[in-house]
This record gives structure tokens, sequence and C-alpha cells, in this order.
């Protein structure tokens, strides 16, 4: 799967939607709920289930980011599984509230 | 990522919550979305590559963002207030184009080539109007272009892809993150990078938006109590004239929490009042640049509060700095030849990072490498605080020293006399450039020379004006930026200097 940055996914499985924020430096898998998800305009495939091992849910508007491989992306739309790289939860980054500039 | 995507995921998340507007006739962020999605399909139906905006603040300003981005077409709002002359040849550099405008301005544009004209009215009647109309999904470009102010020549036409709009948002604001009884007035105007930010910034936070059409310090003060204002941004010259009216009416701003301002130098004297006087209000100065999607660099609350009770004067001096740069970009002080300078050291801003664009449409500026000249001379201290001294253009050289103005303005101000001044280089025979001073003074009689010897004992000689020019008011900006080249150009012809002593 080519995760440009911009380029949106979807959960297969349940109703997670993220945004590609930074590109991972190596190919690698994105999945949500056990399954590898597809591409935001793409079909979703039947019959799949979400895996009990992947299932504590993703918040939207929450960063996710894997440090080895470099990516990073925001969850545009939460959803019961939650997200992984080749099969590793993808851990929530800490929002760094900055002081309100605008 | 595409700015749209903001917008979505607010009307997704919280549908009913107030995003734009007064309370009791505010619009809704599912409604934000709505109209957006009408206002694209009226704008798609006029053709054009880019949707230009001339008009006041208010929300078609807003939708009308968010409408060009479902188009994949670039937001090009101009500035309402140059001459027409100035405002058709801007115009015409957005063809082929459609134009957002508001009514009462329609008749200043005649008919530009390439340029197809919608009133403001118009536009919101077609944004009230239900669609189910698909629109198909376009690959995020370019998010906005915005004409840089043009105090130093023609105005050039800055590139904002959404990529550096979502990146600056997304890494500096919590999704959702505001209370939903905040709200921010917005009054800086449509075409300044803050007022675009702000409306991004807004959507994503959750905080509602309340846009003053134009700035007075009387509107504004009535607007941030009428609508218990809590975020506010403001450039310099806002903010004492605030004070001003908040003094004179014996009025505070109860529900204030914080405060940002930016876009120029803020007088040291102003900053201290306003700490004085706004004790529960938490300050924030942030600079940026149009070419960096607004700020990258800012002083917080906690820096502000930390400077005015300190004892030490280098962390005093801090308020005087713009805080430390965003920990998602990188800034360094680089010299003449391009090496990287130590703390305490001047040279010129450069930051690299994804928010930073750094393109203009006939050309790009950034660095292969990402690194973006920002052609502000400044310094950083040991713990990382940047000094701003202002534009390189403005750096006095006289016989061969670099002279920065901010530095002996910052002196001037301090003097219990100088209301206003500005500082810049004159040509001169000898010196190549000699160091001017226009200075409005507060009463009495201007002495030249008490002036002069104010700075020499605070600085050295060299930086001592040799030309003074006291005036009634210095020119600015509508968004306060010291028009420099014109002031230039009027002590250089009128010749009204007179020795210093």
């Amino acid at each position: 799967m080519e995760l440009k940055p911009g380029s949106r996914w979807k959960s297969v499985v349940c109703d997670t939607e993220v945004v590609v924020v930074r590109a991972p430096k190596t190919p690698i898998s994105l999945e949500c709920g056990g399954q590898l998800m597809v591409a935001h305009a793409a079909a979703k495939p039947e019959g799949l289930e979400l895996s009990p091992d992947h299932a504590s849910g993703s918040q939207m508007g929450k960063r996710f980011a894997d440090e080895g491989s470099g990516i990073e992306v925001l969850c545009s739309k939460g959803g019961a599984g939650s997200l992984a790289i080749d099969g590793q939860a993808l851990g929530a980054k800490d929002a760094k509230k900055l002081p309100a500039s605008d | 990522m595409h700015t749209t995507l903001l917008l979505d995921m607010a009307a997704d998340a919280a549908p009913d919550r107030l995003a734009l507007g007064r309370r009791g006739e505010g619009l809704t962020f599912a409604e934000l979305q709505r109209r957006a999605r009408a206002g694209a399909v009226a704008l798609a139906a006029l053709g054009g590559e880019t949707v230009a905006f001339i008009g006041l603040n208010g929300p078609a300003m807003a939708v009308a963002i968010f409408a060009s981005g479902l188009l994949g077409k670039p937001f090009a709002p101009l500035n309402y207030r140059l001459s027409d002359a100035d405002l058709g040849r801007l115009l015409a550099r957005t063809a082929p184009s459609v134009a957002v405008v508001d009514d009462d301005m329609l008749g200043r544009l005649g008919t530009p080539p390439g340029v197809t004209l919608m009133s403001r009215s118009a536009f919101d009647a077609a944004c009230m109007v239900s669609s189910n109309v698909e629109l198909p999904y376009v690959e995020p470009d370019i998010g906005v272009l915005l004409f840089t102010s043009g105090t130093t020549g023609e105005p050039k036409a800055a590139i904002l892809r959404h990529s550096n709009l979502t990146s600056y948002v997304i890494s500096t604001v919590e999704f959702l993150g505001s209370d939903e009884d905040e709200a921010a007035l917005v009054s800086v105007p449509p075409y300044h990078i803050a007022g675009i930010s702000a409306v991004l910034t807004g959507v994503y936070g959750g905080r509602r938006i309340v846009h003053l059409e134009a700035f007075t310090p009387e509107a504004w003060v009535e607007e941030a109590t009428a609508e218990q204002i809590t975020h506010a941004m403001v450039v310099p010259t806002m903010l004492g004239r605030i004070l001003d009216i908040l003094e004179a009416r014996g009025a505070g701003l109860p529900h204030l929490k914080a405060l940002s301002y930016g876009g120029g130098r803020m007088p040291q004297p102003v900053i201290e009042r306003a700490l004085r006087e706004l004790p529960h209000v938490d300050f924030v100065n942030a600079y940026g640049l149009t070419e960096t999607s607004s700020t990258v660099a800012v002083l917080g609350p906690d820096d502000h509060r930390e400077a005015i009770s300190s004892t030490d004067e280098a962390v005093r001096k801090r308020l005087g700095s713009v805080g430390r740069p965003l920990p998602t970009l990188e800034l360094e002080i680089r010299g003449a030849d391009g090496e990287v300078l130590p703390a305490g050291q001047s040279g010129e801003i450069y930051v690299r990072g994804e928010q930073v664009s750094g393109e203009y449409t006939h050309k790009k500026v950034v660095q292969d490498d990402g690194w973006f000249a920002t052609n502000d001379g400044g310094w950083m201290d040991e713990a990382g605080y940047l000094f701003v001294e202002g534009r390189l253009d403005d750096v006095i050289v006289r016989g061969g020293e670099n002279i920065s103005p901010g530095e002996i303005e910052d002196v001037l101000r301090e003097h219990p006399n100088v209301a206003d001044v500005a500082v810049l280089g004159l040509p001169d025979d000898e010196w190549g450039e000699r160091v001017a001073a226009a200075v409005v003074v507060k009463d009495g009689v201007p002495i030249a020379g008490d002036l002069a010897d104010w700075v020499k004992a605070r600085l050295r000689s060299t930086k001592t004006p040799d030309v003074w020019s006291f005036r009634d008011a210095l020119p600015y900006n509508d968004t306060g930026k010291l028009l420099r080249r014109q002031l230039k150009v009027e002590m250089g012809a009128v010749g009204q200097s007179s020795p210093a002593t």
C-alpha cells in the first residue's frame, strides 16, 4: 500500500478512517481491527471481522505514530477497531497543546 | 491532507456546536459544512481556476475558504483597502477566476477580463440552496493564494498548499480541544494570513469564531464584551488603542482568557501596560510569516509572566522576544555566508518544516533541502528565545556597519516624551547611509539634541540618528505594518531634517 502524505484509508471492519500525515520510510501494512485498511474510495470487502486483539478502538482527532517506520496518521473518523502496523499496535501521540496564537 | 477534512471532522463530531457568528444567530458546524458544499456547487458553475474574495470579514469568508477547497481551487482574498487601480491589478492576476465581492465594492472593479464577478449577497443566497449535487473529490494542491502586503514592492502571491495549512493546524491545535463556551474574535482582515489561519484552527479546535467586519477599538471592545469573547488575536497597533478605550470607559474584559499578538513589532511599554491592566489574561506573542502558514515561534503566557516579574535582565528582556520556535519545525540564525551562527549573534532567520511553503507564483524560494530564508534579521539567546530585528531590507548600513533600526527604536520608545518612532537609513555621500529618526512626541517641544543624547548614552554614537523628523503620526497600513518605504521617500524628499545638535 502506498501510504502517501494526505492519502486517506478506511477500516474494513469498523468506521475508522485515517489520513496519512507523514509517510513511512519503509513499506509497511497499515491495519485496523486486525485487517489491512483500504483506500478511502475503494469498496469494502465483505465478510471480514473485527479481531478481538485489535478492538480497543480509535478516536477521532487523535494522531498515531510509529518511530521505527516514521509513519504518522490522523484518525479522521473513530471506530471500534484499533490501529496497527504489521500487527503491532500503533501508539497515540501526545498532543502538545500550544498556546492559542491565531 | 485537505483543509475541508478539518471541517468534515468537526461537523461529524460536533454538528450542533456553534462554529461561526454571534450566539443566537450563529452557524453550527453542520450548517457551515452544508453551506460550503452549496457554495462550492454555485462557484463551480461560474468556472475559473481561482476563487478571489474581496470583502469585509464575516461568515461568508469562512464559507468561501471551504467552498474553494472543496473545488480544489485556490482561495485568494484581496486587500479591498487598496486603491481601485491597485486592487484591479491584483484581481487581474487571479484570472481566470471567479470573484466573490461585497455588493458595495462591485462598482470599483468594472469588468476585468477573465474574472467572473459574483456579489456577496448572491453567494450568500446560493449557499442557502439545498443541493444534492455530488462534488467530485479533488486532490488537494494549492489552498490559498495570499498577496503579501507589498510594503517593500509589488505584492507577491504566496502559495500555501493544503498540506502546509493542515500541517500547521493539526500540529498546533488539538481536535475539538476548546470548551464549548469559548469564542475567538477575529479582527485581522480576510487577506491577512492570521485571518485565514484563525478560521482553520478555530474550526478544527471547535472554537466559535466571531468576525469583526473592520477593526475599530470601540467596536472590538463592544463585540468582545457582548459575545463574551475568550480568545483574540490583534496586531500591535490595535492593542494600545484597545487599552485606551478600556481605560476611558473604566471597563475590563472579564471573559477574555487569552490574547495573542503578532504581525509586527510590539512596543515594550504597550505589552507591559497590557500585562498590568489585564492580569487575568494569557498573552501570547506569535511570530510568523505568510510564507510559513502563520506562526513559527511563540512567547507563551508563562514566558510573559516570568519576564515581567523577573529581576534578571536577560529574562526581563525576553518580553521583547517572540519566544521559542514551535517544536514541529527547525529554526536557525545564519550569517552572510550561510553559516549557522551561535546564540547571541545576529543574522538571518531561516525556518524549515511542513508548514513552510516558501513559494510564490513566480518562483520557489525555499531551498532544495527545505530551508526558507525569511529575510528577517534576528538572534537567539542562550535559552533559545528568538529576537526579531526586522526586515533585512530595513537594516541600515552606515560606513560598513550593520545597524538594526529596531534596536534604536526600542531605546527611543523608552524616552518619556516619545509616543511613536521609526528609524531608517537615508542615502549619505560619506557613509553610504545615515541614521534618521521620525518621531511622534507626546507633548511639549521636540528637542532633537535631548533625544540624541538619550540614544548616545544607551547605545553608541554610530547608532545615534543624525537626522530627526518630528511628525503628528507615522504611516501604517491597516494591518499595523509601518510603511517604512513611504516614510523614507517622504523624509528624503522633503528635506525637513534638522541637525541633531
